[in-house]
Parts: C-alpha cells; sequence; structure tokens
C-alpha cells in the first residue's frame, strides 16, 4: 500500500475537500464552450504567461508539477516532452489524442463538450513547450457535437490570434488542425493514431523507434491524451507548487473519475488523485437501491477487475497497481450483484474481438478463440478444460503483440478467473441468463414485456 | 487480391482490401440483407468467422457517381489542411461518404487521383474503419451501444427492441431508405448508460420505449433534438461536418449533462474546491520572447 493521506475511512468529509473541480469547474456555465464566457474565467491567460517564458522553462514547470499522462498509462507529460530532440531539424508535432473509446471511459468527451478551449489552450502552450508549429487533435468521429465545438473553438482561436502565425505577436506561429477518426477502437493506440492520421489503416507500429524520436511523418511527435493537455493551462496559471499540493506522494494533481454502472447517481467526479472508490461510491448515494458491488473496473476494461474488498485501495498510480490491476482512465464502471461475471467478460472479450486490429496474430487469432470459448460458456455449455484454456490462451497473448490492445483483452478474463471462478465452473452446465437473470441488470423502470427468464 | 475496377457480377469475389476471403459473406447487389450476422443480444452462434471486416464487398455495380467538380475541388481544400497530404484521407472519405451515402467505387477512385496513391490503398483504408460504409446507409444512422457496460443496464433490450420494430437486423436499412440499424462499441458515455447514437449525436439514457418513438419520429418526417448535442441532420450532413466543412450547429445543445457536473455540484453544495495558490514565491523570469 502507498503511504497516502487520503485512503482511510478516518478521512473526516468535512473541512477536507473531497472533490476539487478545476477542469470540471466550468462544465456547469451557460455555454461554457464560448471563447468570451472561456476569457471571461481567465481563460488564455496561461497561454500569455507561457508565451512569456523560454519553452524549455514551461517544460520544466510541467515536469516540477508531476503531472503523469491521464489517457492510461501514467507516464510522466514532462518528460515525455523533454524526450523530443531539439537538434532535429525535422519539424516537430503535438498530436492530441482525442480518440476516448477505451470501455467505461467518458471523461475527455464530456470536457470538449463543455469546454474544447481548455483543450486548445493546453494544446497552444504544449506545442510552444516542445518547439512544434503543428497541432493536430485527433477525436473520434462518433461524437458529431464534440467535433463541431472542437472545430469552432480552435476558428475562435485563431481568430483571436491564440493560434496562426505571429500568436499574440511574440512571433510564434502554430497550426491546429481537428481531425475526425472514422471509428477504430486500435487508433487510441498512440502509433496506430500516427498511422491513421498519415492516412493509413490504424496499426500499431514498433517500437523503437519512439514517436519522440520518430512519429508522424518520422519526425519528433508527443501524443498526450485530453485530459493531460488540459490540465497544463491551469499548471502554468497556478504554479506546479499548487498542482503538488492535491494528489499523492507519486501521483500528482487532480483528476476526473468516471462512475459508472449499477451507481445510484453516475456522473463524473474532480478530486486529487488518491481518492477511494468508497469516498466516490458515498459521494454517488451508493450502488442502486438495495443492490451491492460485485465488481468493478479502476480504469476501462482493460484495467483487471476488482471487487468490494478493494473499496479502499488509494485511486492513484501506485495504488492501484499495489493490487494487480491499473490505474488507466480512472473509468470506475460498477456492476452490482444482478450480474453476470461471465456475460460481461464475454462482451467485453466481443469489444476486442472486434477491434483487433489484425496485424499480430496472438491478438488477431486469440481473440477469436477466446469469443469461442465464452460464447459457450454464456449459454451453459462450457466444456471440461474450457477455464484452463482461457487462461492458457491468455498467457499466449500476454506481452506477445505489438501494443497493449491485446494485453488488455486478457485483463477481464484472468482477473474475473481469479475472483469469481466458480462462476466460470457454472458455466459447465447453467446457462449465464439462468443463472442471473438478464433482465434485473437493466436499469430503467420496466414496462410488463415478459422476456424470457 | 480485388483490384478496384467494375467487375462483372459473377465475378465479384473477395473483399476490397483484401482482408477476409470467407466468400459466404460476400454481400447481394443492391439488396441489403442479411449475412447471418448474429445480432448481439442474442444467443447462439453460428460458428461462422465473422467480423467488422466481413461487410459486403463494395457494390460495382452501381457505376453514377454524384462526385463532381466541386467535389474534387473541396478533396484538395482538406488535402491544403495537412503538412502531408494523405493525411487527408479520412476526412476526405467522409467528405465521399456525405456526397454519394456511402464509399463507392468512384469516390475511391476521386480520392486515389487526388493524392496521387492507388486504389487498392484507399480500399484498404476504407475496410479498415466502421465508419465507412460500403452499403448505402439510411437517411438516419442509429447507433445502439452494446459494449458490456450498456449492454447489461440495457442496451440490448434497446438494441432489440428497434430490431424487432424496424424488422431489420444489425447493420441494415429500412425499406423506406429511412433507418439504418446497427449496434455499436463504447461511446464513451458510460455515466449515460445505455447509449444510442443517431449520425452521431447523443441520446444519452434511452430506454426501449424512448428509442422506438425516436425512430418513428423520424420516419415521419419529425425533427429530433440530441439530448446532449444539437437537432439532427442527416447522415450525409454529419459526415460533411467530419470532413472539416461546419454546420454553423456547434451552439446547439447544453453545455453538460447533469451526470458530467454531479461532483461539480456536490463540491459547491459542500463549499469544496482545489486548493489556493501557495503563497509567490520565486517566479522564474520572463525570458526573452519564444523565437
Amino acid at each position: 500500500m502507498t503511504n497516502s493521506s487520503t485512503g482511510h475511512d478516518s478521512a473526516p468529509p468535512t473541512e477536507h475537500s473531497l472533490l476539487t473541480p478545476v477542469l470540471t469547474e466550468n462544465w456547469g456555465d451557460e455555454r461554457a464552450w464560448k471563447l468570451t464566457n472561456y476569457e471571461r474565467r481567465g481563460g488564455y491567460g496561461a497561454l500569455r504567461k507561457a508565451l512569456d517564458m523560454d519553452p524549455g522553462d514551461v517544460v520544466t514547470i510541467v515536469k516540477d508539477s508531476g503531472l503523469r499522462g491521464r489517457g492510461g498509462a501514467g507516464f510522466p507529460t514532462g518528460m515525455k516532452w523533454g524526450f523530443i530532440p531539439q537538434d532535429n531539424p525535422k519539424p516537430k508535432y503535438l498530436v492530441v489524442n482525442a480518440d476516448e473509446s477505451e470501455p467505461g471511459t467518458c471523461k475527455d468527451i464530456p470536457l470538449m463538450m463543455a469546454s474544447p478551449h481548455t483543450l486548445v489552450e493546453g494544446v497552444i502552450i504544449s506545442a510552444y513547450a516542445i518547439r512544434s508549429n503543428y497541432a493536430f487533435i485527433y477525436v473520434r468521429g462518433e461524437v458529431l457535437q464534440v467535433v463541431r465545438r472542437l472545430q469552432q473553438a480552435v476558428r475562435e482561436a485563431y481568430s483571436a490570434g491564440y493560434a496562426g502565425k505571429n500568436i499574440l505577436g511574440t512571433g510564434y506561429d502554430m497550426e491546429i488542425i481537428v481531425h475526425a477518426g472514422a471509428g477504430a477502437y486500435i487508433c487510441g493506440e498512440e502509433t496506430a493514431l500516427l498511422d491513421s492520421l498519415e492516412g493509413r489503416r490504424g496499426q500499431p507500429r514498433l517500437r523503437p523507434p519512439f514517436p519522440a524520436v520518430a512519429g508522424l511523418y518520422a519526425s519528433p511527435t508527443v501524443i498526450n491524451n485530453v485530459e493531460s493537455i488540459a490540465s497544463v493551462p491551469c499548471i502554468l496559471d497556478r504554479g506546479a507548487d499548487w498542482f503538488t499540493s492535491m494528489g499523492t506522494e507519486k501521483s500528482k494533481g487532480m483528476t476526473i473519475y468516471s462512475l459508472s454502472g449499477h451507481v445510484a447517481n453516475p456522473g463524473q467526479f474532480e478530486a486529487p488523485l488518491g481518492i477511494t472508490l468508497r469516498q466516490l461510491l458515498d459521494l454517488a448515494g451508493g450502488m442502486r437501491e438495495g443492490h451491492e458491488l460485485k465488481f468493478w473496473t479502476p480504469g476501462g476494461s482493460s484495467t483487471p477487475m476488482l471487487t468490494a474488498e478493494h473499496l479502499d485501495i488509494p485511486l492513484d498510480y501506485e495504488g492501484v497497481a499495489a493490487v494487480k490491476s491499473m490505474l488507466g482512465t480512472k473509468a470506475l464502471q460498477c456492476f452490482d450483484e444482478t450480474t453476470s461475471v461471465v456475460r460481461t467478460v464475454l462482451r467485453w472479450t466481443e469489444f476486442y474481438k472486434h477491434e483487433s486490429c489484425g496485424k499480430c496474430t496472438p491478438c488477431r487469432e486469440g481473440t477469436w478463440w477466446l469469443v469461442q470459448i465464452l460464447k459457450r460458456m454464456e449459454a451453459g455449455q462450457g466444456q471440461e478444460g474450457d477455464i484452463e484454456k482461457l487462461l492458457d490462451l491468455c498467457e499466449n497473448i500476454l506481452g506477445r503483440s505489438f501494443c497493449a490492445l491485446g494485453d488488455g483483452a486478457t485483463s477481464p478474463i484472468t482477473s474475473a478467473i481469479a475472483y469469481f471462478r466458480d462462476e466460470f465452473e457454472a458455466a459447465m452446465h447453467t446457462p449465464a441468463w439462468e443463472l442471473f437473470p438478464y433482465e434485473r441488470s437493466t436499469i430503467f423502470v420496466r414496462e410488463p414485456v415478459g422476456a424470457g427468464a | 487480391m480485388t483490384i478496384i475496377e467494375p467487375q462483372p457480377e459473377e465475378s465479384r469475389h473477395g473483399h476490397a482490401g483484401g482482408d477476409v476471403a470467407s466468400e459466404d459473406l460476400i454481400g447481394q447487389v443492391g439488396a441489403p440483407t442479411g449475412n447471418g450476422h448474429i445480432a448481439r443480444g442474442e444467443s447462439g452462434d453460428d460458428g461462422h468467422f465473422t467480423t467488422h471486416f466481413d461487410e459486403p464487398s463494395l457494390d460495382y455495380s452501381v457505376t453514377e457517381t454524384k462526385i463532381t467538380e466541386e467535389t474534387r475541388e473541396e478533396m484538395r481544400q482538406i488535402a491544403a489542411r495537412y503538412p502531408q497530404a494523405r493525411s487527408a484521407l479520412l476526412p476526405m472519405l467522409h467528405l465521399v461518404q456525405s456526397v454519394e451515402g456511402r464509399v463507392t467505387p468512384a469516390g475511391i477512385e476521386a480520392c486515389a487521383d487526388q493524392l496521387g496513391i492507388s486504389t487498392a490503398e484507399v480500399s484498404g483504408v476504407v475496410t479498415f474503419y466502421t465508419m465507412y460504409k460500403r452499403r448505402p446507409v439510411g437517411e438516419y444512422h442509429v447507433g445502439v451501444c452494446t459494449t458490456a457496460l450498456c449492454a447489461i443496464v440495457g442496451g440490448d433490450e434497446v438494441f432489440a427492441a428497434l430490431r424487432d420494430h424496424l424488422e431489420i437486423g444489425n447493420d441494415e436499412t429500412t425499406a423506406d431508405g429511412k433507418i439504418t440499424l446497427e449496434h455499436i462499441e463504447c461511446n464513451a458515455a458510460c455515466d449515460l448508460a445505455p447509449v444510442m447514437m443517431i449520425n452521431w449525436e447523443f441520446f444519452d439514457n434511452t430506454t426501449p420505449e424512448i428509442a422506438k418513438d425516436l425512430v418513428d419520429r423520424l420516419r415521419a418526417g419529425e425533427e429530433v433534438t440530441a439530448t446532449r448535442g444539437a437537432r439532427v441532420c442527416t447522415w450525409k450532413q454529419a459526415e460533411r461536418v467530419l470532413a472539416g466543412f461546419p454546420d454553423g450547429r456547434a451552439d446547439e445543445g447544453p453545455t453538460s449533462a447533469p451526470p458530467s457536473v454531479l461532483g461539480l455540484r456536490i463540491a459547491r453544495e459542500h463549499g469544496w474546491s482545489a486548493p489556493p495558490v501557495p503563497e509567490p514565491h520565486a517566479q522564474p523570469d520572463a525570458r526573452e520572447e519564444g523565437r
């Protein structure tokens, strides 16, 4: 366990601010997406501050803040920026990964919907820091209104002189391009995203070389998640010390936690890193009435599932790693006791099978076989040795593909078997829909439909 | 494998991108029919190796095209946005769909011409991404999320209700050409599950009843508005926005859905906030201006 100050039952909810809205602070504002409304709250002040500094000093502040990637891996953002070779004669590129598609993850889309300028300001500051004149926002195509608001925010930024030629009279030029994807989870993987942005099939690249050395158009490239880049303006504005005053020893700052599933009141909660699921669930009114937590994911379906015994682990990078999972995207999908683990895992596995790009054999073939086995288990027709076969397949996928999609596909299965093996045993003889009648898991008020048991 | 050229019907085998060669899954020209694909939410297993690549090949029987010189000019405009023109391929294909209602052989050729790459390279991209459709899409594309969380809390029932109500299967279009139904993967609105998308606008917290009512209204020619977004435009118009040509609807709809601001609301009720900025200390001096 980490020695975080939060994360224990003793923390009294008075005095201490459990929630710390920063990125979400203007999400309730009328037309928060408009430039004038963003500026009214001090927006683009951080950009002015940054442009008065040497780019290297901007990198230093972000390094000092301890900001770590909010897209899943938790790599220190400032360090990533520091890897960009400044003696490389090629252009440098900044790419924002706005391809939010990890099952359960739903923080970047509301951010870009409500306050696209928070991201755009972060983009300009970050590009300046790495001395890039080109930035791309690669947003998934399936979110039309978010694409519209991003496009408009970028246009507004150009009109106001925050982007384009000679930004705010400093002589710094920077172009921002909003690029809509076309439906492929794999493009959230950074090297697949680059191939996609180059107009190709979105398939991951072998690393090294890493994008910092040879990324977009084989040039030095930084790729950051939306929330990471959106966190840059407040760090510039209020300072690294302010940012490090939140969070835990190695996980600094505030972040957005997304509660979903069988929760009484699902939603977005911005808190210092290290808050616990128990604390968040208390704020959300607990699980839906009359039900209890069965299993949950800390950061999307690719992070091994956890159970009620993990309610008090600090939700920071180290705390979740200590229980053999990952903080990931902080997508806290909570399922109650009505839910069939086998059904849930099958559905996630079908997702990975559908989204596997086909490049690496273990992932392409392995996910297909996993689905075949899980399908018959859902139907109560599991065969002797199926559990072992699932685990064996997972072992042969994990770590054997170019990217983390294959690894992610194994997480739900291996963790589910670790915690709920009896349900997989039951799948040898009883269909999941008999063990866990599916209509009990739905959350809408039921009309008398008479769905089969 | 297959070369992108108009071919006689009987020799139309394999996929445009050459990625999967399961001939029994090649679609029939003109009539969008079910291909044995088991829709999510049903139990059962047809034993086929089905993936999203198993859509029918391009429909080569259709040779007329709506792509004009104006379309080509817009393709050039898209290409001009990027440091390297090929980066424009994805938005260019969105533009093709906005004109043609799907990706057509003519659209592929136009992209290839514009970028100086082969039609095979363009087809390879088309077949990779799920948003590119090789069969005509209805005026309204209705996507129901059936990834685990949405499926379990009700998405499966929403999808089944629409399938029965519209009497079409997954990835099929109603005979009046109005509605295409598709089960989609996680659309990043899990706190608002179950989620339905109409032409990629959010319809949060849906139910079978709401979903059926919406498609009825669309088929009756009524305008519907997203719960978190704009008035729903046609699928072709949406594709044009994705190609980077705005339609003036960015200011429609709310800033956030109520769950998006739940934490904010609770924080305000408790008087919670981020810590104050620490006492000022030596700030880095303003150096010479960047560049």
